[in-house]
């Protein structure tokens, strides 16, 4: 173990009760236990989080890059999904 | 910094090119992404990890984030000499807590270079072994208390104002790094300042402390803007690519009319004959730099070049046993040892 790195890890932090959690970086850790404190020393000094979560970077399958207008084609052409897509006469109210 | 998604096939190009398939707008081969990747960095998009993006672009920003990562460790050594004899309690927790901030920045910089397709190991050893480089202000030795003020006030001070661009570099993983370590730099100058400003206003011994260490350290602090931009090496592309934002000499005169007021409310003086306010440039005129010494400390020749990288050295061979017993303690509670991802080693 001595010449290898330790596993990767990402970082999500919730910053306050009410907000999701969202991602603040990455770290190096050889287990989850630490993977959380060091997370705690890394990305909350101060203040900054009430909740860690702590996600093995190996876990976490991604889009790939090599397709990403392909992939989120389907939503492009579907202006009517939005609610500025319809025309209400002027002073309808509560719509 | 690192994104998951970077941990997968970084280094892999982008936009269809492992299977054959066509490039962006039909085109395939190299040129295909090229222009993809020269029309999202005009666009002033971000490239991210899994994005085609040149060789040389991958290269010049491994270099630089390294070197920006080492120097923020090896940053941490001149003002942890100073931990155990700072002069009050307060003095002491705050300089703890900058040291730790300094750390903190080097990690989120190492992660940010790892997105590149190096690991943290390869980093650390070619720091040890010369092979990369690190900030030569960390050179020089921090002789008084007040050291600790002027590499806050002028040391942070420079590296903010080098740094602020920074959060708008083409590259997403160092930008967004640079954004969390701009926040918590504030902190770090505004504390040097306040440090300098109650030896300044002392007695004349704690004055005179002042003024020393503000004019050992004010050329070296000139000098972190690197050379002039007739002499750098690797200005013009990094400019073009939008690394840079900002030319060497442009950030430099920045820092010197910040200062200058600065330096007046402290009640200390720069020390440089020839500056002065300059009413037709709109800027201050100040003296030559003296790039001699500048390029010996960088051979090596510092004052203080060989201990800080044998201390660096030494830390981290005298952490290897808790390296080895965190791994130990880990491979016997997951029976694995390795239940994260599979490291920075990436293909």
């Amino acid at each position: 173990m001595t010449n290898t790195d330790w596993p990767l890890w990402e970082v999500f932090v919730r910053s306050r009760r009410g907000l999701s959690h969202t991602h603040a970086g990455s770290l190096h850790a050889p287990d989850a236990e630490l993977a959380l404190r060091n997370a705690r020393d890394l990305y909350t000094r101060r203040g900054e989080g009430v909740s860690i979560w702590v996600v093995p970077s190996s876990a976490i399958t991604a889009s790939s890059p090599d397709e990403k207008d392909p992939f989120f084609e389907p939503a492009a052409d579907k202006p009517y999904r939005h609610p500025t897509f319809y025309e209400i006469p002027d002073g309808v109210q509560h719509l | 910094m690192a994104t998951a998604a970077a941990h997968q096939t970084a280094g892999t190009p982008a936009y269809g090119a492992q299977d054959g398939t066509a490039g962006p707008a039909g085109d395939t081969g190299t040129d295909a992404y090229q222009r993809a990747f020269d029309a999202a960095v005009a666009a002033d998009e971000r490239i991210e990890p899994r994005d085609w993006m040149p060789d040389a672009y991958r290269a010049t920003l491994v270099r630089q984030i390294a070197q920006h990562a080492h120097s923020e460790i090896i940053g941490m050594q001149p003002e942890a000499n100073w931990i155990t004899r700072a002069p009050s309690l307060r003095r002491k927790a705050i300089l703890m807590a900058k040291v730790q901030d300094e750390a903190g920045h080097g990690l989120y910089l190492y992660s940010a270079a790892e997105t590149l397709g190096t690991s943290r190991e390869e980093l650390l050893d070619k720091l040890h072994s010369g092979r990369q480089k690190y900030s030569s202000i960390f050179n020089y030795p921090t002789l008084t208390w007040a050291d600790v003020g002027a590499i806050g006030w002028l040391v942070d001070g420079a590296a903010i104002t080098n740094q602020v661009p920074l959060c708008r570099c083409s590259y997403g993983p160092y930008a967004r790094a640079m954004v969390r370590v701009c926040k918590e730099e504030s902190f770090h100058q505004r504390q040097g300042y306040e440090l300098l400003l109650a030896l300044s206003r002392g007695t004349p011994e704690q004055h005179a402390m002042a003024q020393d260490a503000v004019n050992r350290w004010w050329w070296p602090s000139l000098m972190m803007f690197g050379p002039p931009d007739d002499e750098s090496a690797h200005s013009a592309q990094s400019m073009a690519w939008k690394i840079k934002r900002h030319s060497n000499d442009e950030l430099r005169r920045r820092f010197v009319d910040i200062c200058v007021p600065q330096a007046e409310s402290l009640g200390l003086t720069l020390p440089d004959p020839d500056l002065k306010w300059n009413e037709e440039r709109g800027h201050h005129d100040f003296g030559p730099i003296d790039w001699t010494e500048f390029r010996e400390v960088l051979k090596g020749n510092g004052p203080c070049n060989e201990q800080r990288i044998s201390q660096r050295r030494q830390a981290h061979d005298e952490g290897a046993w808790v390296r080895e017993a965190a791994a130990a303690h880990a491979a016997k509670h997951t029976g694995a040892g390795r239940s994260g991802g599979t490291g920075a080693t990436r293909s």
